[in-house]
């Protein structure tokens, strides 16, 4: 390499970005990070997008993930900049969201001095990320920033941060291309073991009361595993259900999709979970929001557990049959083996399982009651099941993404997912503030695209910032805020758990969101009852630029069905109108979160 | 503690790239998710200082120590991951430096026992010894509970350092 060729580190940097296929960056300047705006400014490959707060840019950038299947980027300056980012990291880190964020800092002579905007940012990022890097010499950056991508979406993806002093970007730096060998240390195993994948045939073949449980790893792994999944569904004819995070890998609409489970799961995919003899397990975590108490999950089956993060089997539940490897992968291989083995399974204690599902399904767990007459109370359940009504047919793809709480659940409870990567929410970490952001995100990959935030009038406040965003990009979001005024989901805890001590759960002096929205330049509408309701929703899907729907919801309503923390499967509270409500909850599940 | 209900101790080397920040994240990752250590020590071993060897005596239930394995083995810089009590016979030293001070009777009593543990004498005043031994961990603490009523002033341990015994390598 001689000097000539040499460019400064914010070129390097640049040109790394762009080999690895780099299309957008969402990002905040400040001075530690200016040599790379200034490298930005001076190119064309690589798009900007400016956000109000570096919390929002990095689920914007979540956003763009999760929708296409590509590394998100994120650009933030050093000290305030980084620390502001570190919530966004956390929820990827805890979502598997591939997220490769820059942060800048101070030069490399002045690190360790307190020195202006400095903040340690390896240091606090060490847990908040898959990996980081601090880039102290200008030969090593071109290479850290290409392992920095392979790190973010190879395995279990996650974010990586890398640290880059302002001297390195200013400095010159050699350039290397991707390496051709991949990561020297960093290999996750993607291909299965031929063996586990023979004993887990043999459970499914032998199995009883079978039940597919899948998670984002499906999604995660791409298109082509929800097409293997939706195969081996269709195949076995075993009844299937989801995470929060996995939903959309078999369609909603699926007879043998029981739904999400979990702590606000359906009736029948609870019970399925409970009464089963066989789980097949595939990118999935054994979450505590989706086992419930740990000593009661599932207690007659034997489990199957495919993942291709080893340090999530026999995490929380032991399982006789692990399986290392790619969802995509594992299912692939399954389904040959599956169609190979010659023995038949068991179809009528198959039927009969069916016959017994189909019965806590009659039990409608997600069933509500909605009065029509004009000026009704909306009930939340019922806008949402209108707008999903209302975007379909409209020939156009819609992506949902949410902030977090009651809202949430509803949204994946009667918004139906038919299609992997259309479904954005923020699941580990449960990130009030996440919504709007990651619409951005969406947007910005899909710009035809309908990309809806079914909103908490709470939660769209923790980053409400980004409607600025949304105004100078054009960017036509609808924002669909379920306006209970309260913080839902901790009202309801606190009227079950808590006497109904609605302690600082009451969302006092809410702004006026049709003034807001207007302030933002965009379109401000409110439902108050039941009559406004499919108006405003039509109203707003004919919008062609950003929307704020306030649509006033009924503030007493609780999300039901609901597994009280530390109470098992079968002990589901069904509804309100269900007696002794608090039955499950234990003094130790009191404690739970 | 191994007598308790499941609870092992496991002694787990891994070999690690030696860049910065690789021991902060190791340590992070106990404390993190609540594991404990009872003894660590590092260093690189190949002659280009590319690669260290972390050797961690840890303890737990099983689940526990399969999982702290499973989240070593994922950490972006670890090349290997062995749990060498379980994958075959290993030995298991450590170093220490003990300051024994004292006059009379109780001094020479000191030396020997050291000299019964073989522990070489690598510092003496007419007040005080400086012994070094080395051994598995049994024999240290053994030797420093014989030498605590004799004046025991300081000691320095290393933690352990562990192979695997025969051609078997990390
Ligand atoms: C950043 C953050 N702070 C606090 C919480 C705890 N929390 C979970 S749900 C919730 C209330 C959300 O209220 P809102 O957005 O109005 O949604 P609703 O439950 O009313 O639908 C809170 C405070 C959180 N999840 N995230
Ligand atoms: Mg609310």
């Amino acid at each position: 390499m001689t000097a000539a060729s040499e460019q400064s580190g914010a070129e390097v940097l640049l040109r790394a970005l762009k080999d690895q296929g780099v299309e957008v960056i969402f990002g905040y300047p400040g001075g530690a990070v200016l040599p790379i705006y200034d490298g930005l400014f001076r190119q064309n490959a690589i798009r900007h997008v400016l956000v109000r707060h570096e919390q929002g840019a990095v689920h914007a950038a979540e956003g763009y993930a999760r929708s296409t299947g590509r590394v998100g980027v994120v650009l933030v300056t050093s000290g305030p900049g980084a620390t502001n980012a570190v919530t966004g990291l956390v929820d990827a880190l805890m979502d598997s969201i591939p997220i490769v964020c820059l942060t800048g800092q101070v030069p490399t002579h002045l690190i360790g001095n307190d020195a202006f905007q400095e903040a340690d940012t390896t240091g606090i990022t060490r847990p908040a990320t898959k990996h980081n890097y601090l880039v102290k010499r200008p030969g090593d950056l071109a290479r850290a920033v290409h392992e920095a991508f392979i790190v973010a979406r190879s395995g279990r993806p996650g974010p990586v941060v890398i640290d880059l002093p302002k001297d390195i970007m200013i400095g010159k730096a050699p350039y290397s291309g991707p390496p051709e060998n991949g990561h020297p240390s960093y290999r996750p195993r993607t291909e299965p073991d031929p063996a586990a994948i023979g004993r887990a045939v043999d459970l499914l073949k032998g199995a009883r009361r079978p039940i597919i449980y899948t998670g984002g790893g499906v999604i995660n792994s791409g298109e082509e595993a929800a097409a293997l999944l939706r195969t081996l569904v269709r195949l076995t004819g075993f009844p299937c259900t989801s995470t929060l995070m996995g939903l959309g890998a078999v369609p909603a609409s699926d007879p043998r999709f029981l739904g999400m489970l979990g702590m606000h799961g359906t009736y029948e995919a609870n019970l399925a979970m409970h009464g089963c003899d066989v789980m097949l397990a595939i990118g999935a975590r054994f979450d505590d929001r989706v086992t419930g108490r740990l000593d009661a999950f599932s207690p007659g089956s034997r489990k199957i557990h495919a993942d291709i993060d080893p340090s999530s089997v026999n995490k929380n539940v032991p399982v006789e049959v692990p399986i290392l490897g790619d969802a995509g992968r594992v299912l692939a291989r399954l389904i040959e083996a599956y169609e190979a083995d010659p023995r038949s399974p068991d179809r009528a204690a198959l039927a009969e399982w069916w016959r017994e599902i189909d019965g806590w399904r009659a039990r409608e767990s997600l069933s509500f009651t909605q009065e029509l007459t004009p000026g009704a109370v909306i009930k939340p359940q019922h806008a949402i099941r209108r707008l999903f009504e209302a975007t379909r047919g409209l020939g156009k793809e819609v992506f949902v993404t949410t902030e977090v709480g009651q809202h949430q659940m509803w949204a994946a409870q009667h918004f139906g997912f038919e299609e992997p990567r259309h479904w954005m929410t923020s699941g580990g970490l449960g990130t009030m503030g996440y919504g709007l952001p990651a619409a951005i995100g969406v947007q910005i990959a899909h710009p035809d695209g309908l990309v809806i935030d079914i909103a908490g009038e709470a939660s769209i406040l923790m980053n409400i910032q980004e409607m600025s965003t949304v105004a100078q990009y054009r960017l036509p979001v609808k924002v669909f805020i379920l306006n209970n005024q309260y913080m839902g989901m901790v009202r309801q805890w606190q009227e079950l758990l808590h006497g109904g001590r609605y302690a600082e759960s009451f969302m006092a002096a809410l702004p006026d969101f049709v003034k807001l929205a207007e302030s933002f330049h965009a379109t401000g509408l409110r439902a108050e009852s039941v009559e406004q309701l499919d108006e405003v929703i039509r109203a707003m899907l004919a919008t062609d630029g950003p929307v704020i729907a306030d649509i006033a919801v009924d503030p007493k309503e609780n999300c039901f069905p609901m597994i009280p923390s530390g109470a098992a499967h079968n002990d589901m509270i069904l509804s309100a109108a269900t007696e002794d409500r608090a039955a499950g909850i234990t003094d130790p599940g009191l404690v739970l979160v | 503690m191994a007598g308790d209900a499941g609870l092992r101790f496991a002694t787990i080397s891994v070999l690690v790239e030696n860049e910065p920040g690789i021991l902060a994240r190791v340590v992070g990752l106990f404390s993190g998710r609540g594991y404990n250590i009872d003894s660590l020590t590092v260093a690189p071993v190949d002659e280009t200082a590319r690669l260290s060897r972390i050797n961690i005596v840890t303890s737990g239930t099983e689940m526990v120590i399969e999982q702290i394995k499973a989240q070593l083995g994922r950490l972006v810089p670890v090349y290997r991951v062995a749990d060498l009590g379980r994958e075959g016979p290993h030995i298991a030293r450590e170093m220490a430096l003990i300051k024994v001070a004292g006059t009379g009777e109780k001094r020479a009593e000191a030396l020997r026992i050291a000299e019964a543990f073989r522990a070489r004498v690598v510092d003496a005043t007419t007040e005080s010894f400086i012994f070094e031994l080395t051994g598995g961990t049994e024999k240290l603490d053994a030797f420093l509970a014989l030498v605590r009523p004799l004046g025991l002033a300081e000691v320095s341990r290393t933690g352990i350092a562990a192979i695997a015994r025969g051609t078997r390598t990390i």
